[in-house]
């Protein structure tokens, strides 16, 4: 019975907490105008979230490419279809790969850097002295962050994609003999603009979510040292599983 | 300027205002004191509207504050400025920038003429050198100074003071206690300072309410509260470590304790 | 810190830089120009059986690509499939009596449509229909007609001896 009614209380608490996180979204959305009229704000956030990133995404890319293009070859090789690499590891890099990997380094590198910002501001009354000099931190704070990292995820992961492709050429045709010409021939043939745009779709919405998470959990943080570093795990956490049921969603409405 | 009357407020079922009346006059310095953990900071977020009372009036200025809407409270707090105890500086701006922030949110001066008035406020608190400094970059009193720049920026009517002279060395808050002096003096803005430091707050408060058990204690000038036959009111202006406030937080007996083990 | 300028350039390098990827898998990876939207004309091609043919396969005539599969569809009255095939526009001089076939490529590899050229001076225009089709070779069937066939001569030597 005691059992049984905690099950009950815990799922209150996750209903309650989608809810505040909807509540979040509609009062963020409400403040956007804000953000909107001012560029300069969300062009810094994008700096923040995009290029600070680069680094990591890039070196991830180009190994994630060249595992790809290792093991690719090692199958195909068996299947006697070399000339395949190309197409599949471009397929595999733009529909999944891409999308998916880029969101989680994006919620280890940039996310938990806009939770911890987001709950120090709080912690240190930086968001309260705002509101008492009637301005609204939903639209100067929390918007600009939100829409930067919305920005920037899917060049990021336009980045990774292209870098990891490179990564890919790189250990099949330069270092385990794969035809020049057929790699990247059989990549146009099987890869088609759909395809690209699958991986547009995933990144968006991942961005949107990695984003989304961060700013929520810095947010609602605790004031506290403890709260902050709690509320930073999470972005990190959450982020990624939600990353992982997402794909499976949008995957499977768009196949 | 301020009238709050029978406010009723709890957090988490504790009891923080239990019938709280004050009134605090236009022009004057008002010092709210009582002992820690009174609600005193909680009163200064109900002034700005960024807590609602559970039942009860909050007026400033004319208007009821737990009734107004988003726009409304923003518009009322373009006139309310508020000096915070940690000063809230943002970290990420320039001195300059911090006190240009509500300038440039809230008119459309040009930069030129933005740049005057920052330089103003920040000459007027002693530290125009520092513009270009970082808050991470500036003591504690230091930032306190900028951040009362920062509050003073848009001219306001009413300036809230929360714990001003909390951790600050003397000479720093000499400096604290001078500003909010002359602020009040030259400029006319009202004040409400915070406070639990009875010496320092005596020596500019007009009026004081002493805050304690969710309701006002006692009232009057510092004068008029150091003469008080309230025991509670004279523990608290003399600093006595035991008296109708006990020294000990409640605990069963400490024989009893040490010597029963935990049974 | 760096100043707001500094990271507004920084900002918008990383747009460029963006840009610059997008493109590179959108001219590089894909091939734009088998890749026909809206442009071309479409011609359909009725076939007994399709099995394994898929949106999107190729349409190829002499082993070029010249078009995509476009939409797959059953005909509950005629009980066939209609294919329908969006051609690129340069090639708007494909003989009326020309033939289709789905074709694998290699031995178990995927299915497309292969246009075998016919000897008319008139030519494939919009919903043109191609009327001589040879559908998709089943491999087990195949192989199921092959055992068949190898049964019944095996039982026909047997009365020989």
């Amino acid at each position: 019975m005691g059992r049984l009614a905690q099950i009950g209380r815990r799922l209150a608490q996750a209903i309650r907490k989608l809810g505040s996180v909807v509540l979040f979204l509609l009062t963020m959305l409400q403040a956007m105008p804000y953000a909107l009229r001012r560029p300069r704000l969300v062009t810094v956030q994008i700096h923040n979230a995009g290029v600070l990133s680069l680094v990591i995404i890039m070196t991830s890319g180009f190994f994630v490419g060249m595992v790809v293009g290792l093991q690719g070859y090692d199958a195909f090789s068996r299947l006697r279809q070399e000339d395949l690499l190309g197409a599949a590891a471009a397929l595999s890099l733009i529909k999944e790969l891409g999308p998916v990997v880029t969101a989680l380094l994006f919620a280890g590198r940039a996310g938990t850097a806009l939770t911890a910002e987001i709950g120090l501001m709080k912690a240190t009354d930086q968001l309260s002295a705002m509101e008492v000099m009637a301005i609204d931190p939903m639209g100067r704070i929390v918007a600009p962050r939100f829409l930067g990292g919305l920005i920037a995820v899917p060049f990021l992961t336009a980045i990774f994609n292209s870098v990891g492709i490179l990564g890919a050429y790189f250990v099949g045709v330069q270092l385990m003999g794969v035809d020049n010409g057929a790699f990247w021939s059989q990549m146009q043939e099987y890869v088609d603009s759909g395809d690209i745009r699958e991986g547009i779709i995933k990144s968006l919405a991942f961005g949107g979510a990695a984003s989304l998470v961060a700013v929520f959990e810095g947010y609602t943080a605790d004031r506290t040292a403890e709260g902050v570093g709690l509320a930073t795990t999470r972005t990190v956490v959450v982020t990624s599983v939600l990353v992982l049921i997402l794909d499976y969603m949008i995957t499977s409405f768009l196949l | 300027m301020i009238e709050i009357d029978d406010l009723r407020f709890s957090i988490a079922g504790r009891r923080i205002f239990d019938g709280l009346n004050l009134r605090i006059a236009s022009g004057t310095v008002t010092a709210i004191m009582g002992p820690s953990g009174t609600g005193k900071t909680t009163l200064l977020r109900m002034i700005t509207g960024q807590l609602r009372p559970g039942s009860g009036s909050v007026r400033v200025d004319g208007r009821e504050v737990p009734a107004l809407d988003r726009a409304g409270l923003y518009d009322l707090r373009r006139h309310i400025g508020m000096l915070f105890q940690n000063s809230a500086l943002l970290t990420d701006d320039t001195v300059f920038d911090n006190v240009a922030f509500p300038l440039r949110e809230h008119t459309r001066l040009p930069e030129r003429l933005i740049r005057t008035v920052v330089l103003t406020k920040l000459h007027a608190v002693g530290l125009r050198g520092a513009a270009r400094l970082m808050p991470s970059e500036l003591s504690g009193g230091m930032a306190r100074r900028v951040a009362l720049a920062r509050a003073m920026a848009l001219d306001p009517d009413l300036l809230l003071y929360d714990e001003p002279f909390a951790g600050l060395d003397p000479i720093s808050l000499g400096m604290i206690l001078r500003l909010i002096k002359v602020n009040n003096d030259v400029l006319g803005v009202t004040s409400v300072v915070v406070s639990h430091d009875v010496e320092q707050i005596s020596r500019i408060a007009d009026y004081c309410y002493v805050v304690s058990g969710g309701r006002v204690i006692g009232e009057g000038t510092p004068e008029q509260l150091r003469h008080s036959d309230s025991a509670l009111i004279q523990q608290f202006m003399s600093g006595a470590a035991d008296g109708p406030v006990p020294f000990h937080y409640p605990a069963s007996p400490y024989r009893d304790e040490l010597l029963g083990g935990r049974s | 810190m760096e100043s707001t300028p500094a990271r507004e350039l920084g900002a918008g390098m990383f747009i460029l830089l963006g840009f610059a990827s997008l493109f590179f898998l959108a001219t590089q990876t894909t091939n734009v120009e088998s890749y026909v939207n809206d442009k071309g004309y479409t011609v359909t091609a009725r076939f007994e059986d399709v099995a394994g043919l898929k949106e999107r396969a190729p349409v190829t005539m002499a082993g070029v690509t010249i078009g995509r599969v476009e939409r797959i569809s059953f005909d509950p009255k005629a009980l066939n499939a209609v294919v329908s095939m969006r051609i690129s526009p340069e090639f708007d001089e494909i003989p009326d009596d020309s033939d289709a076939a789905i074709l694998t490529a290699g031995l178990l590899g995927s299915k497309y449509v292969g246009i075998g050229p016919g000897g008319s001076e008139t030519y494939l225009k919009n919903n043109s229909q191609i009327q001589l089709t040879q559908s998709a070779i089943v491999l087990e069937n195949i192989i199921g007609k092959l055992l068949f066939k190898l049964g019944m001569e095996n039982d026909s030597s047997k009365p020989a001896e």
